[in-house]
């Protein structure tokens, strides 16, 4: 009794608020609706706005002279964007790049990840995580720079592969995929680290106590659970491989992906229309990957 | 995920606000009735009178033309400007017309340095105005074959201020290339020794340097304006690229980056400009440069004030200023050109400089084809045929690089 006194002292003064939230607590909707309206209109706003105008400038075009946008509404860019074998070149190439990276990074990134989280101490995983996200403190810009010297006819790579007979693989395509894969290597590592650490070790045991051999056990149980974490680090991998522009003007030598030819029709052919078109298809690409993804449940270990 | 009406309904609310605001922007477009150079300029009118310097200037220039000691401490022609007119200036610099161009789009500087490529664009859009060459005094001592040109100026009405002009070189490393070339040849033909060693600009207006090797190898094509290009000497020019693509190791358009590959060998012949060839000599590799026996494509770049410029009267000193004897000589001498100001010649540290680029011979600046943008109706008077618009020359540098 005396509890329900005090309050109704107080609501006095906070009848209002008190009221609100009682308004609020009877209707859920509206919580939700007021709790998720920032962050909606972050998405909404800054995101899909972005997308959307993207995808209504796709349909301008550009006086060729001036330089001025026409709001004029035709299909020409999407027609040029199929039509023109360049651009298909161009896709093929970049979605090459981006699945090569990807493959090369869950290939180095998954064994490292099964020591991090099986064979390393507690104090040694936290040394480890940290040194694996210790590149991502350097520059991009000095990483890829990095690389380019490195990458150079009298640069490491030729000093350090003359001995065994080869030589440094110059600047071009794989180029862009040793530094891509460099790259986007810590973003790999991290979520399959976090996958397998959640391995429940029962398995394991249970495995080896039924017969079967290391390999097997790996076969069997560890790939099989682990695979929805390399589809989430993938994700990544691919994803950031698919709009880069960067590393490729600096080690690429001539060859352009989708990125360039967005930038190139920005800066240098100053066809803004254009460019949208183009940035719509890594958008669609993406958007069938992660549909393809989202069965794996990959989506649920980001 | 249960409840789906909020989160739709706040989805919907701000797709369609960005769809309202998607539509509502962007410029109406200026198509322009065509005129003697196929356009009619908006009309502007120039600055009648000087006021009190605003105390700021925003400088887009190519690099090498404002600098302000931050490349070299012993480099600096814009500090003097500053504690002369009090104009606090902020320099950007660009690798491409075209990059000028979009950068000029957002009417963040007051003056560029713009060559032929940009400057006729420049106006057509009405992003720069008319100069009023009776408020830059220095302008009287420019060389009388740089003023009133096609690329400078419409109908007699001068839009910028001449700076400077000079050639794309033919650039190769003394030790690795052995005869020194005096042709193109090296990085165009199939053939070539230097297959992968070549170094090659990247911006569509370097079909223009096909089509001068073309005007010289295939005389059959007719070309006699590089910028002038009917459908069939432009596929011409494209296919020769196509060829030249194969031998080529990097396209740049960052001389830096161009410098530091002639500078490791990873390209041992190209195109280059002199900035950058003075530039690997000082960092030690053995580099030469000649205007080949084709000829060269070039620039003569004009000083311009953009119209919605909130600085004018800093930028019209800044034009005054580097037109004037010592800072156009020091500007020459560091990126390597022709100085516009024919009393810039008697201010340079090498007395032969001026002999050297052939400032003051009108008969040499002629032999060089400027850069200037390709448009429908052909440059070279021919009234017979369309010529391939610069759009297409754009579309065709894409796939040219495949």
């Amino acid at each position: 009794m005396s509890a329900v006194s005090a309050v109704s002292a107080v609501s006095a003064v906070g009848a209002p608020r008190h009221a609100v939230t009682t308004y609020l607590y009877r209707r859920p909707v509206v919580r939700l609706g007021l709790l998720l309206s920032a962050p909606l209109l972050w998405l909404g706003l800054a995101y899909l706005g972005a997308l959307a105008a993207l995808f209504i400038t796709a349909f301008w075009s550009v006086n060729s002279f001036t330089g001025q946008v026409q709001i004029t509404w035709s299909l020409d860019n999407f027609v040029s964007l199929f039509t023109d074998s360049v651009y298909r070149t161009i896709t093929i190439r970049t979605v090459g790049i981006a699945v090569l990276v990807t493959l090369v990074d869950a290939v180095i990134a998954f064994p490292m990840a099964f020591c991090m989280a099986r064979f390393a101490s507690p104090a040694a995983q936290r040394v480890l995580v940290i040194a694996v996200l210790t590149p991502l403190w350097a520059s991009y810009l000095v990483k890829a720079y990095a690389w380019r010297t490195m990458l150079s006819g009298n640069g490491f790579l030729h000093w350090a592969l003359a001995p065994f007979g080869l030589d440094s693989p110059g600047y071009g395509l794989t180029a862009v995929v040793i530094t891509l894969a460099y790259l986007w290597l810590p973003y790999m590592i991290l979520p399959i680290y976090a996958g397998l650490e959640r391995l429940p070790e029962s398995l394991l045991a249970a495995s080896g106590d039924l017969g079967a051999r290391p390999l097997r056990t790996v076969r069997s149980i560890v790939l099989p659970l682990a695979f929805p974490a390399v589809v989430a680090g993938s994700i990544f991998t691919f994803s950031l491989s698919l709009g880069d522009y960067i590393a490729v003007t600096i080690v690429g030598g001539t060859s352009q992906m989708l990125g360039n030819v967005v930038y190139s029709n920005i800066g240098a052919a100053n066809n803004l229309p254009f460019a949208a078109t183009v940035a719509l298809v890594p958008v669609v690409i993406m958007l069938v990957y992660l549909a393809a993804v989202r069965r794996t449940g990959a989506l649920d270990n980001l | 995920m249960r409840n789906r009406k909020p989160l739709l309904a706040g989805l919907l609310c701000a797709g369609l606000l960005a769809a309202a605001c998607g539509t509502s922007g962007g410029a109406a477009g200026g198509s322009a009735a065509p005129g003697p150079q196929g356009f009619t300029p908006p009309k502007l009118t120039p600055l009648a009178q000087l006021g009190q310097p605003e105390g700021q200037l925003s400088v887009l220039a190519w690099p090498g033309y404002a600098e302000n000691g931050s490349n070299d401490p012993a480099v600096n022609w814009v500090s003097p400007f500053e504690q002369k007119t009090g104009c606090k200036v902020s320099v950007k610099t660009f690798g491409t017309s075209d990059e000028a161009l979009s950068l000029m789009k957002t009417g963040q500087y007051d003056v560029v340095s713009a060559s032929g490529d940009a400057s006729l664009r420049l106006i057509a859009s009405g992003d720069v105005e008319p100069v009023n060459t009776a408020l830059v005094p220095n302008y009287a001592d420019v060389q009388p074959f740089l003023k009133d040109k096609p690329w400078n100026s419409v109908n007699g009405v001068m839009y910028g201020i001449p700076h400077g002009w000079g050639a794309n070189l033919l650039t190769w490393r003394t030790d690795k290339v052995i005869p020194a070339p005096t042709s193109w040849s090296p990085i165009f033909e199939a053939n070539s020794r230097y297959k992968g060693k070549v170094i090659a600009y990247d911006s569509p207006i370097y079909i223009a340097d096909a089509a001068v090797y073309l005007m010289a190898h295939q005389p059959d094509l007719g070309i006699k304006d590089p910028y002038a290009l009917d459908q069939k000497q432009f596929q011409a020019a494209v296919n020769l690229l196509k060829q030249q693509r194969p031998l080529v190791t990097e396209y740049w358009s960052d001389y830096l980056k161009e410098a530091q590959s002639l500078k490791n060998g990873d390209s041992v012949v190209g195109t280059a400009w002199q900035v950058t060839v003075n530039q690997v000599q000082k960092d030690g590799a053995p580099v030469q440069s000649t205007v080949p026996s084709e000829g060269a494509t070039g620039w003569s770049d004009t000083w311009m004030v953009a119209t919605k410029s909130a600085h004018k009267t800093c930028a019209y000193d800044w034009m005054d200023y580097i037109v004037s004897p010592k800072a156009n000589a020091e500007v020459a001498e560091y990126f390597g050109e022709a100085p516009a100001s024919a009393k810039a010649c008697g201010l340079t540290t090498d007395k032969n400089f001026c002999a050297s680029y052939h400032a003051g011979d009108a008969g040499y600046a002629s032999k060089i084809y400027y850069w200037t943008t390709p448009i429908a109706q052909c440059l070279d008077g021919r009234t017979d045929t369309q010529c391939v618009d610069y759009s297409d020359w754009t579309k065709a540098w894409t796939e040219i690089k495949g």
